[in-house]
């Protein structure tokens, strides 16, 4: 063989070895903790939906409630204008209900059980060091139930209700009534409807009058049971004049079945309040064959209630196998403010659909909207996203920015936005770009010595820098890394 | 939908399918291919039925109304009755054309059907066309309008009975600039299919100019389909415009194919129609092609105006742009939606896509959609859209230099329309359509009771504006 061809058997070789190393070991979430659960049988019917609410011991309300999502969820169909191929889902092989099983009420940190402690330490998350170093108080929840919730009696000295949404069902229905649905009404859309009917737990979040709270919240979601689909959610208030920044991020076992994930958030800002919500989504994204991997069906929207209120999104996708998600504001106060920041990525068979929606109803409202997407492999990845300036909104303003980066070939990169302005006096701008890593810019790092992977790491961060600095810096360093992970073996 | 069109719907889709039996029963005498064709659309309409707003394609536009009417349909050439040369004024000031002329949708012969020009090219009546060159005619048509695609092509296939035929041999440059005139003139509804089929050969070169006009009718519905083969190498310039009254309602769908080295430069001014969609498909299948895509809509009242662009690279080293502009006054609506497709072989492409807007009123309504869908790496590709109003600070500017405010506003509305009117290249109509906008955006110009390239004398182009003070 001439010697060329050798190196080039060789580079091939290498390629080859890099990429299978890499698909093989780069979701580092993917074990499974082994802890007595306690879960519902398969399938989904009235009487399962009155087993979850009788296990939480939840008032008639809330079994109401569910009830009726659950009768107009069956009178819908899943929606299938998204630029996404979905496998039928059989809502009957679906577990609705799974939770480690309570062996007594804990009273600290060293009831919980040490196994998922340890799980919790894999995922980075050691609630006992998160206590103690990082001020950050976490809500872990695992397998739809929330396990610990950390720093509760600190927050509860200023008024900051922190809890799981079981607890705040127990503990503050009136606040519970009153506001879940606001956003997201139960019969909002299939997924909603469906997560309306059986969410079993999630994070409660009440920021009274005027209080500015003085560490991130965060709540860490993982789906550990097999078979089981999580349908949590989250609420958060912020009254009047309050401040909260809260992080949310998300792991899941390697399986080779699709796991549904179905979850709402919905946030309500009053008179002068700021919502910051931060996700780093990094669930299971199955094999590089496409096999298995979660199903990350979430709908997320937060209502700008009062004047001058601000609501937030910033999201990095770097997991699932589908992701169909479109974080919301709802402009709805004068001089309310909306902003959306995403970076996605997509690699080996990842499908996502995600983007935003911001209807502008109030007068004076602003909102940006800066999508970063990266495609890589066999994935498809596409920015979806309405903007809407009612009659009513004289002198709104929306800037939209949705940037698309191909790694490959054999991957598409889409934008699909929906702009509609029905009064004179309101301005809109989007604009898009579609573009790939050039050889230039490779050749410069290869040059100074980086290599084609770390060049590609080093590009693609500058690329998504914009919306990695919205992120709190607990959760920045994080999603540098997955960036980083996400793309290994993309291009070679 | 509301009940009361539910029944005119129902009877024009009944009228339809026994007025395509007519024509299928009447055309024992052709060949087999119109006739399967004709079957194989009528098939396809029964399937998909008309367009309505549930259909992602459609959901800014509403047809219902426009379906619920009584028209006439023609099965055959309707009378004339009429002096055509009395109606057919045509005419661009200081350019010669060859004028081609279609009433109701049929092409008015002169007596002659079909005739070659000096210069080699064809021009004719589709109809005649079929007979005279059923190779060519074969070959290419139905090859790029998908019966399947839609309700209203499949409807535009079932009938497919007349419209203008141009065929450019392969090396031959068109003398004089062709220009087709539809006029619409009956005492009835109407509604027609014009079916159109142009097609150039390699290294051909044609201009055409496509106006829409109508002189005497009472509602009328416009549902034509225009194939357009651009052979390698060849060059096309297709201007069209609609200046309609408000009872019009018109679905226009143009199905260009490039091949390789090809260029097309298309321009859309839309002035004056009740109900306009202007279905734009661009299919760059060779190698090297460039297509240039513009289009200008300055609408008000009621008026409802609909651009659908789809283009689609499927070869590599391509490149397209699209530059729509409108003004929106009153309750119109303006709708955008802009598609570009790159397959995944398609490298180095190059797509831009621009949609600019301006609301004049509170109850106008801009739809903006500039999609793009792209499976291939090594591509630029880029869209814009915005919407807002007369830059307030530019105005400022002027009025502070002693310019009224209504020229201030005549003066930067003229100039955001000028962006698309620069691109035309036909000096001459480039020149009458500048005059037409000027007119128009002082709300001076209406349908002319003649074809819309005769307006009357040229009036000189006077801004007031005393330069001195700028």
């Amino acid at each position: 063989m001439p010697s060329y061809l050798i190196r080039e058997h060789q580079v091939e070789k290498e390629q080859h070895d890099i990429l299978s190393e890499v698909t093989s070991g780069d979701y580092k979430y993917g074990f499974v903790t082994d802890i007595e659960m306690e879960t519902a049988p398969k399938g989904l019917n009235e009487d399962i939906i009155r087993f979850i609410s009788s296990k939480k011991n939840e008032p008639a309300w809330m079994l109401e409630y569910r009830l009726k999502s659950y009768r107009k969820w069956l009178e819908m169909t899943p929606p299938g204008w998204a630029h996404l191929k979905i496998n039928d889902i059989d809502y009957q092989d679906i577990i609705y209900y799974a939770a480690p099983k309570p062996k007594k009420e804990l009273q600290s940190l060293d009831e919980v059980d040490p196994e998922l402690l340890r799980t919790f330490e894999k995922l980075g998350i050691s609630l006992e060091e998160q206590k103690r170093l990082s001020g950050v108080a976490v809500d872990a929840v695992i397998d739809s139930v929330s396990v610990k919730t950390t720093f509760s009696e600190t927050l509860a000295g200023l008024g900051i209700i922190f809890c799981s949404f079981s607890e705040a069902v127990q503990k503050h229905p009136e606040l519970v009534k009153q506001y879940m649905g606001m956003a997201v009404p139960y019969g909002d859309n299939y997924f909603a409807a469906l997560n309306s009917a059986v969410f079993s737990d999630g994070s409660f979040c009440y920021i009274p009058k005027g209080v500015r709270c003085p560490i991130e919240l965060s709540t860490y979601f993982r789906i550990n049971a097999a078979g089981t689909g999580q349908f949590e959610r989250t609420l958060i208030v912020a009254d009047e004049g309050s401040y909260v920044s809260y992080m949310e991020g998300c792991t899941a076992p390697m399986r080779d079945e699709n796991q549904l994930h179905a979850a709402v958030v919905e946030i309500l800002a009053m008179k002068d309040a700021e919502v910051k919500y931060s996700t780093v989504q990094n669930w299971y994204p199955g094999n590089k064959k496409g096999e298995g991997g979660i199903y990350n069906f979430v709908t997320k929207r937060g209502i700008c209630k009062g004047n001058n209120s601000k609501i937030s999104w910033t999201q990095v996708e770097t997991g699932s196998a589908i992701t169909w998600k479109y974080p919301s504001v709802v402009l709805l106060g004068d001089h309310t403010t909306g902003e959306f920041y995403s970076v996605a990525v997509t690699n080996h068979h990842q499908q996502a659909d995600t983007g935003t929606k911001m209807i502008h109803l109030g007068k004076h409202t602003k909102s940006t909207i800066i999508s970063k997407g990266i495609s890589a492999g066999l994935s498809n990845n596409s920015y979806r996203g309405l903007v809407r300036m009612g009659k009513k909104a004289e002198q709104s303003r929306n800037f939209s920015q949705c940037d698309s980066l191909l790694l490959g070939d054999q991957c598409g990169a889409h934008t699909f936005p929906y702009i509609k302005v029905e009064n004179k006096s309101s301005i809109v701008e989007h604009e898009a770009t579609t573009s790939k890593i050039s050889d230039e810019q490779l050749f410069y790092c290869m040059q100074r010595g980086i290599g084609t992977e770390s060049a590609i790491g080093l590009i693609v961060n500058g690329y998504a820098k914009e919306v990695l600095n919205k992120l709190p810096m607990e959760f920045a360093v994080e999603a540098q890394k997955l960036l980083s992970v996400s793309l290994e073996g993309s291009v070679g | 939908m509301k009940n009361g069109f539910t029944n005119g719907i129902v009877r024009l889709r009944e009228k339809l399918e026994a007025a395509c039996s007519e024509v299928l029963a009447r055309s024992d005498d052709d060949n087999g291919f119109i006739r399967k064709e004709r079957e194989r659309a009528m098939a396809s309409f029964k399937r998909l039925g008309f367009p309505t707003q549930a259909m992602e394609a459609w959901r800014s536009t509403d047809l219902t109304a426009t379906l619920a009417q009584d028209y006439r349909i023609f099965t055959e050439a309707p009378e004339t009755g009429q002096d055509i040369g009395q109606i057919f004024q045509c005419d661009i000031h200081h350019l010669d054309t060859d004028l081609v002329t279609l009433l109701n949708g049929w092409y008015v012969d002169h007596g002659q059907a079909i005739r070659q020009l000096s210069c080699g090219t064809v021009v004719g009546s589709l109809a005649a066309a079929r007979l005279a060159y059923p190779a060519l005619f074969e070959a290419h048509y139905g090859r790029q309008a998908d019966v399947a695609a839609g309700g209203l092509n499949a409807i535009n296939g079932a009938f497919a009975l007349d419209g203008v035929f141009v065929y450019v041999p392969d090396g031959v440059t068109a003398g004089k600039t062709v220009q087709i005139v539809n006029i619409i003139n009956s005492d009835e509804n109407i509604m027609i299919q014009p079916r159109n089929l142009v097609i150039l050969g390699k290294g051909s070169k044609l201009q055409l100019v496509h106006c829409d006009h109508s002189v005497r009718h009472k509602r009328s519905f416009i549902n034509s389909v225009s194939e357009l083969f651009i052979g390698e190498e060849a060059v096309l310039d297709h201007y069209k415009l609609q200046n309609k009254d408000n009872d019009s309602a018109q679905v226009t769908s143009a199905f260009f194919e490039q091949q390789s080295g090809s260029r097309l430069s298309s321009t859309v001014i839309t002035l004056n129609g009740g109900i306009i969609r202007n279905n734009l498909h661009v299919k760059l299948s060779g190698p090297g092609c460039d297509a240039s895509l513009h289009g200008l809509y300055l609408v008000d009242r009621e008026q409802h105006v609909d651009n659908k662009i789809v283009v689609d690279h499927m070869a590599p080293d391509c490149v397209s742009r699209q530059l729509y502009k409108g003004i929106i006054d009153d309750q119109a609506m303006a709708v955008f939606n802009g598609y570009v497709h790159v397959a995944r072989d398609a490298q180095r492409t190059n797509a831009y896509q621009n949609n600019r807007n301006i609301l004049l009123t509170d109850k106008a309504t801009v739809h903006t959609q500039p999609h793009l869908e792209i499976y291939a790496d090594d591509v630029k590709c880029s869209h814009g859209a915005t919407v807002g109003q007369l830059d307030p600070e530019a105005m400022f500017y002027m009025r502070a230099r002693g310019i009224r405010e209504d020229t201030s506003r005549m003066l930067m509305m003229y100039a955001f329309a000028a962006d698309v009117i620069n691109h035309i290249r036909i000096h001459p109509v480039r020149h009458q359509i500048d005059e037409m906008v000027y007119r128009r955006l002082r709300g001076e110009l209406s349908v002319c009771d003649q074809c819309i390239l005769d307006c009357n004398a040229q009036r000189p182009q006077v801004f007031e504006i005393d330069l001195n003070k700028i």
